[in-house]
Order: C-alpha cells, then sequence, then structure tokens
C-alpha cells in the first residue's frame, strides 16, 4: 500500500493534491527523518527500574468498554479500570455489589463501547478528581474515582442513539456533554425508518457531574435528525459555550457512506448552555417522560444501587431563541476542538482538503449582526465567511483532531494520509508533519484539553499496526505512538501496544493523582449489610433457599473455611469481607463450579459476595486466588453440599488458631 | 541548698520527664524489601501503637507466621505503672527544685537511674518473652534454633526483617532528664572538690 513514491512526496513535503492519489492507501512509508537518533530516542522514554513515570495517561478501550491506565513516557500499563463491561478479573459487574453499575432500561448491559475520557476540571485545568468515560453503544455516562482508579457511579441518557459526543467536561466540571450521534425517533416510536426526515430527531444533553452521586440529566435540546459526533465545551471567553460537530445533515438513512458525503458543508452546533439554564430557570423546558437508570456505587456500603428516572427536561431551539447556531463547517466534520485560549474552534473534515477554523469573537459579532445565512428548523445557520478566522491549507487527507501544546500550535490527526500535521495559529500554516504507523484516530497531548498543555508530547492513537509488533493470528493489537514536540519538529521515540481499541485518550501529571491514593479501606467504616469485622462476626445462616455466609480473609486463611448443611438447590452467597488493614494485599475467592459468576478480588476492607449454585451433592473447594503470603496455597475451604431435601445442620468452623485468637483482628 | 542554676536544671529535667507524656519513648522497626513505606511500632508511657495507624495489627498478623504471641497493649502492666513512675520522679525533682533539697535532688537522680536501668532489664525481658516463647504447635514458619527477640537497641536480621531498635523522641527527653539531674548535682558539687570558682554564690543569693 504504501510506496517509495508517497516518501518522497513526504521528505520533501510537496503539494498535498498529490496525496488525493492515495485516498485509501492504509499509511506512508517508513521516513528516516522523523526518527531522533538511535541514542537519544531510548533515553527519553527510559523510566529505569524504581522510577515512576511523568503522567498517567487515560486511554478509553473503545471495544473493550474499559479505561486503560498507561505511564508515560514509557508506555507501560499500570492499570485496566472495568466501566463498561463485565471483567472477570475482578468479578467487577458479576458480583452483586458492582452489578447495579451496569443497570440500564434494557437491564443489566455486560458490554459497551468507550471512546472518550475526560478528566475532571477546575478553571480549565485538569484536577485530578475523577475522570468520566461515555458508553457509546447503550448510551450511558460513567464517574471514575480517580483516588481508587474505580467506577461508582454511571447514569443512562434517554433520547439517545450512539452516546459519542460524549462527555466532555465543562470548564469547572460543571457539566459533562453528550449528543446523540444516531438520530432516532425521539420519543421511541415504532415508525417507518424511511420517515426519518419527519419522525427522527437528534438531542444534545448536558448531565450536572460537579457532585459525586449526583449526575443527573440537567437537560436536553432537541436538535434536527442528523448525527451529531464530537463535542467540545468552551473555556475561558467561550466558557458558557459547547460546540458540537454535525454530519449526514442529508438525512440518509441508508447507505450513509455515500448518501451522508452529498453536501460540501455540515454543521457544527454552537450551544449556549448558559443561555439554556436560563431557559430551564425561567419554566421554558418540558418533562418528558422517559426510563433511564441513575446507579451509585456507596463508598461505606461498598455496593452500588439503581434508581430508575421517568422523566427529562427537554429545551426546543425555538423555545429559547440564542441557545443554539449553526456554523457551517466543510465536509462531514468529525472532530471539533477548543484551542486553549478558548478563541479558536477547530473542526476536522474528514473528507475536508483544509482544516476550518472557527472564531468565537467573530462568531459573536456575528450573532449580533445577525449575519445568518438560512435557518434550520429554527437554528440560524451563520454566514461561513463571517465565523471563519482561517483555513489550514495542506493539512493532509482526512483530519479528524486537534491537540495543542503550549505554544499557540496544533497538532491534528489525519486518517487518510496517517500522519501528525502541526501547525500554528498565527498564520494557519503547516511547520511540521511526521508520518503515524498506520492510520490514526485521535491524539492526545498532555494536558491538551486545558487552558495550559504541557508541550512535551504528542501521542498518536493508531488504529492499525500491521507489521509493527510481533504478529498475534489474525487480530493484531492496536497502538500508540510517543512523539517529542518539545521542538520545533515532532520526533518519533516510542511504540507501545494498547488494549482493546483507543479512541481519545488523556493525560494528566502524575502529582496531581499519586500521593492520594487510597491504600486500603477502612474496616471501620464498611457499613455493607453482611460485613465481618473480625472472625467473631462470621457465621451462616438459612434463608429460605439461600444460605448466606459471612466470611472473612485475612493472611493466610478464610474464616470460617467449613461449611455444611448446603443442599444442591439452595444459592449460596459468600459474603467475604478482606480483614487487612495494609497496602496490596488484596485476597480472592474462587469457588468450584461457580458458574453464574466470576472470582471475587476483596481489597483491603472491603466487602464482596460470591453467588454460588451448587448442582451436585459432593465437597467442593474454595480457595484465594490473589498470591497474598507465603502460606497462599493453604488459604483454602471446603463447602458440602448435600443432595436436595436432605437436611444437614447448618455448621461452620474454622481452626482454632491461638495465634489470632477470633475477634481480635 | 540547691543554687539556681542546679534548681533551674531539676526544673527542666521535670519538664523533660513531662514530654514523655506525649512523645513516643522507644521506636521498633521492621525493614523488607516488600515494606517500601516502612513498618514500625512507638512505645509510649501507656501504649504501644503503630508507626502508620495500622502497623501493629499489620506486625502481629506477620508474627502469627513464627507463633509470636500478639502484642496487646492492654495486656502489658508495666504501661499503666509508668506513666505514675514518670510522674513520681518529675514530681521528685520539682520538690527538690522548690525546696532546695540537695538530698532529694540525689534521690531523685539515683531513682531516675535505677528505674531506667530496671527499665531497659524489663524491656530487654519482655523482648526476650516474645522472641522465645512461640506458640510452636501453631507456628507456621519453624526453623530450628531460631528466635525472634528484636534487639534491645541497634538493628539485628530477623528472618526477612531488619529489626531495630532505638529510643525515640521521649527515650531521649528522659536522658536529657537524666543529664540535667547529674548537671544539677555537678553544679552544687560540694565546694571542697573544686576551688576558685565562686561565681554561683551571688547567683544563688540573688534567686533568693
Amino acid at each position: 500500500m504504501s510506496s517509495p513514491r508517497r516518501s518522497r512526496f513526504v521528505a520533501a513535503g510537496t503539494g498535498v493534491l498529490a496525496l488525493i492519489g492515495y485516498l485509501f492507501a492504509c499509511g506512508p512509508a517508513k521516513t528516516s527523518s522523523s526518527m531522533v537518533g538511535a541514542t537519544d530516542a531510548p533515553s527519553r522514554v527510559y523510566v529505569a527500574p524504581g522510577t515512576q513515570d511523568e503522567f498517567y495517561a487515560f486511554m478509553s478501550g473503545g471495544f473493550s468498554g474499559q479505561i486503560g491506565v498507561y505511564g508515560l513516557p514509557s508506555g507501560r500499563l499500570l492499570k485496566v479500570i472495568p466501566v463498561f463491561s463485565q471483567n472477570a478479573e475482578n468479578g467487577y459487574g458479576y458480583n452483586a455489589e458492582t452489578r447495579p453499575l451496569l443497570n440500564t432500561s434494557f437491564g443489566e448491559i455486560p458490554w459497551d463501547d468507550t471512546h472518550h475520557p475526560s478528566l475532571s476540571q477546575t478553571d480549565g485545568m485538569h484536577d485530578g478528581r475523577w475522570i468520566f468515560i461515555n458508553a457509546n453503544n447503550t448510551p450511558r455516562f460513567a464517574r471514575i474515582d480517580l483516588t481508587r482508579f474505580e467506577t461508582t457511579e454511571t447514569i443512562e441518557v434517554p433520547n439517545t442513539g450512539g452516546n459519542h459526543g460524549a462527555p466532555f467536561v465543562t470548564e469547572n466540571t460543571e457539566y459533562v456533554i453528550g449528543a446523540t450521534r444516531f438520530s432516532v425517533p425521539i420519543p421511541q416510536k415504532d415508525v417507518a425508518i424511511t420517515s426519518f426526515a419527519e419522525n427522527f430527531k437528534g438531542t444534545i444533553s448536558f448531565v450536572r457531574a460537579d457532585q459525586p452521586g449526583k449526575m443527573d440529566i440537567a437537560f436536553q435540546l432537541l436538535m434536527p435528525g442528523f448525527d451529531y459526533d464530537l463535542g467540545r465545551p468552551g473555556k475561558g471567553p467561550s466558557h458558557g459555550w459547547a460546540f458540537f460537530t454535525s454530519y449526514n445533515t442529508e438525512q440518509a438513512y441508508t447507505k450513509l457512506e455515500v448518501n451522508a458525503s452529498k453536501n460540501d458543508y455540515d454543521y457544527i452546533a454552537a450551544v449556549n448552555w448558559k443561555a439554556l439554564e436560563a431557559c430551564k430557570a425561567s419554566g421554558k423546558s418540558k418533562a418528558w417522560p422517559a426510563n433511564y437508570a441513575h446507579n451509585h456505587y456507596d463508598d461505606n456500603k461498598h455496593l452500588a444501587t439503581t434508581e430508575m428516572k421517568k422523566s427529562v427536561p427537554v429545551i426546543l431551539p425555538t423555545d429559547c431563541p440564542g441557545s443554539v447556531y449553526f456554523l457551517p463547517t466543510p465536509k462531514s466534520p468529525h472532530g471539533v476542538d477548543v484551542d486553549p485560549t478558548g478563541e479558536y474552534i477547530v473542526g476536522g473534515g474528514k473528507l475536508a482538503t483544509v482544516i476550518p477554523v472557527h472564531s468565537f469573537s467573530k462568531m459573536m459579532k456575528a450573532i449580533e449582526a445577525k449575519a445568518f445565512e438560512k435557518d434550520v428548523d429554527g437554528i440560524p445557520v451563520i454566514k461561513y465567511d463571517q465565523v471563519m478566522a482561517g483555513e489550514v491549507q495542506n493539512p493532509g487527507l482526512g483530519p479528524l483532531h486537534n491537540e495543542f501544546d503550549d505554544k499557540g500550535c496544533a497538532y491534528t490527526s489525519v486518517f487518510i494520509t496517517s500522519e501528525i500535521v502541526k501547525w500554528c495559529f498565527k498564520d494557519f500554516k503547516v511547520v511540521d508533519r511526521v508520518p503515524t504507523y498506520y492510520s490514526i484516530g485521535h491524539l492526545l497531548v498532555p494536558g491538551g484539553d486545558t487552558k495550559k498543555p504541557y508541550g512535551k508530547y504528542v501521542i498518536a492513537m493508531n488504529k492499525i499496526t500491521k507489521d509493527r509488533f510481533l504478529a498475534t493470528g489474525p487480530e493484531l493489537t492496536q497502538s500508540a505512538q510517543l512523539y517529542d514536540i518539545s521542538g520545533e519538529k515532532m520526533k518519533l521515540l516510542l511504540d507501545f501496544p494498547t488494549i482493546g481499541e483507543p479512541h481519545y485518550a488523556q493525560a494528566i501529571d502524575a502529582k496531581l493523582i499519586k500521593d492520594k491514593q487510597v491504600k486500603f479501606f477502612k474496616l471501620a467504616e464498611n457499613t455493607h449489610p453482611y460485613v465481618a469485622k473480625s472472625e467473631s462476626e462470621t457465621g451462616i445462616s438459612r434463608s429460605g433457599k439461600n444460605v448466606h455466609i459471612k466470611m472473612t480473609a485475612i493472611r493466610s486463611h478464610f474464616a470460617p473455611d467449613m461449611v455444611e448443611g448446603v443442599q444442591v438447590g439452595d444459592t449460596v452467597l459468600f459474603h467475604v469481607t478482606n480483614l487487612e488493614q495494609d497496602w496490596d494485599v488484596p485476597h480472592g475467592f474462587a469457588a468450584m463450579g461457580s458458574w453464574s459468576d466470576a472470582e471475587l478480588l476483596i481489597m483491603p476492607g472491603q466487602t464482596r459476595t460470591l453467588k454460588w449454585v451448587p448442582k451436585y451433592p459432593g465437597v467442593y473447594p474454595f480457595y484465594c486466588t490473589d498470591f497474598c503470603s507465603a502460606l497462599h496455597q493453604e488459604m483454602q475451604g471446603y463447602v458440602r453440599v448435600a443432595p436436595s431435601g436432605r437436611a444437614v445442620a447448618l455448621q461452620t468452623s474454622t481452626k482454632a488458631r491461638p495465634a489470632i485468637p477470633a475477634g481480635e483482628q | 541548698m540547691l543554687s539556681f542554676r542546679a534548681r533551674l536544671a531539676l526544673v527542666a529535667s521535670a519538664a523533660l520527664l513531662g514530654l514523655m507524656y506525649v512523645l513516643p519513648v522507644w521506636r521498633v522497626t521492621l525493614a523488607a524489601p516488600q515494606y517500601p513505606e516502612g513498618l514500625g511500632m512507638q512505645i509510649w508511657l501507656n501504649t504501644i501503637t503503630g508507626i502508620k495507624p495500622n502497623d501493629l495489627d499489620n506486625i502481629n498478623n506477620l508474627n502469627h507466621y513464627i507463633g509470636m504471641k500478639r502484642i496487646v497493649p492492654e495486656s502489658i502492666p508495666e504501661l499503666r505503672w509508668m506513666p505514675v513512675i514518670v510522674g513520681v520522679l518529675a514530681g521528685l525533682a520539682a520538690a527538690a527544685a522548690l525546696t532546695r533539697n540537695r538530698k532529694l535532688a540525689t534521690l531523685f537522680v539515683v531513682a531516675l537511674v535505677g528505674l531506667a536501668v530496671i527499665g531497659l532489664v524489663d524491656f530487654y525481658r519482655w523482648e526476650y518473652d516474645y522472641g522465645h516463647n512461640l506458640d510452636l504447635e501453631n507456628a507456621i514458619i519453624k526453623i530450628p534454633g531460631m528466635s525472634y527477640q528484636p534487639p534491645l537497641i541497634g538493628s539485628k536480621q530477623l528472618l526477612n526483617f531488619t529489626a531495630s531498635s532505638w529510643p525515640a523522641a521521649g527515650g531521649f527527653a528522659a536522658f536529657g532528664a537524666l543529664v540535667l539531674g547529674i548537671l544539677a548535682l555537678w553544679i552544687d558539687r560540694a565546694p571542697g572538690a573544686r576551688t576558685g570558682h565562686r561565681v554561683r554564690v551571688p547567683l544563688s543569693a540573688a534567686a533568693a
């Protein structure tokens, strides 16, 4: 697919129009000009044993439904945070404590597709409190608490089909924003798909996010039936606004590949959310019936619960004039990004040959002067030349996303020509370009969506790797590539593989997070309904067919470790509390033939529940799955199962351990 | 009759003893590669605590592998007596300063030295007991001939841990109190023992 001719073009920096011939090329040939000397790159990304990385990078897991946490600049994978997919590794989404986080109006959903992590902000800067991420398939948002790297809250978004333009945070984490990628009948109803233009609508959602446990759909703006792709809130002067790309303004409902690529211009929707707040406050929103789940994990109970909500505030643009405008933007724009000053709104036309840059101040003047070319369903369309600040020429083909540095320059990912293009706001001219291997989607500069990015690295997230890593059958890893951007020219330093498919990613100075990590949960504060805070509180009880076992785990035994009185037909609930109160001493728990649940991984001070439904009489072992101590292999027990109807007295015991009298833990 | 300076030294000595109520007296730390954040306990006049909130429980949990008794502060009677003993000692120093009674001052210093020695011997006995009287029936790790007595003072390798035992701030305060007590006696040593130094007398008179 790549050719020597192609690389000569890139190396010589000649006319990009020539690249059109390579429209569907997977990537450029390797060029040596962008590689640093073999002596420099290793030292820039080498994090010596015992030392730590400078940044945490949070990369969406894409179709894995999770978030991958990496250290930068080493590219080392530190953790996978389970969010929207069940994770058998630690029981997330299987055990009673975490399953409610996956609740929706459709029931429990075991999988989703995460795209865009967004770090919480205060005054336009990352503050290290939380990271949010979207579920694209069954529209939801999640909050991950960065003191523990665990999902603590999820909320479903009604009236939405594909929560793609989400969940970018506003300047003070007032809201996370969302937009429907697929317009759908709102409210849902059974209509002909061909009635798209008449029946299908879009929504833009603002979800209250500044208080943990209280995420709430503040309001939804009902939009024309287009596809809404990505969004970014304003910052600084444009704080109070948010910008969303749209495509398929053709309103095609079949063969979108062709039918939604006809218009020369689609729109960026500029939404004034402060105006929407005012309209809602003055009673201009309507409470539409809806059905959606809000799920919240209680830190002390170690248990998530679900609340179903039945109504959502909806605002029609015609009921709130001045709340939304359309900015014409070339060719099915994908990304929309706001620069650190808050003045420039940069679109990324998937099929465009320029990068359009809108000006916020020009937009405000145009609104003042009513420089509109028409309106669409009551939404004014501002004249392109009245809002455009400049067009970056020759950016390569298929510009998608932009991140920014601290020197007034932008880095645009360009998918079709597989490169990163650097250009600056002072003259909208391309100053550098480097190939990516291959087919870059999003890109990331640490702090790149804040008012003060760290102009140190840019990381490309690539969709295709082909020959870059050892081959692993038909499915290959996707990858990230780290480039140095501290100088005039970008320099490739490192390739590293990623989990799932990283779409967007964000990185934060490690100093903002690392020292506030929870090391263990305080046992004294554990209010789980089945907690056993010491071995003397353990026990077994029957409630109909359910047998509850309150169990404890501490190096290197379970209490109890012998359980009798269970019959076939019973459901056994092992409520295991980890009594340890020290850092890095999780215990695991698994029971043979556990067909309905995964294992448990129980953090110190935490309680987790394994549901175990025995099928056959016999005696079955259970054991600790996380190598906890020298006597880990001894950390085991048995549960005896009698045939159905044969009553054996419920009893439990643990061999006496005089070294640790029960009750003194 | 004690001079002003000697009395000042005794008051300071009593004050240092007072500090022992708010500062840990002794510190035993356990160092091993798996504990980069450290692990240890502090002995106070009236209790034993972990250096970090859960250290004592974690040490007890580790000790169960070798069959060592749990360290339970409530079961150590010395922790009930020590606040009283130190109070009496501080009272002696204060009384000596107040009454200018040299004999009382001497009694204070002798008692302090005596009780410090007894205290260290007692500490050694407890360490010996914890280190040797192991529950071998239920011990998980049994190494013939191995005992786990931590050092009285200094460092010692115990299996994978380097156990270190050193006075803590309160212990140094006690040592300072002793030095000040001896200094008080030395300042007002018998006049025949030295010659040609009379400066203290007017000061003493001025204080009176």
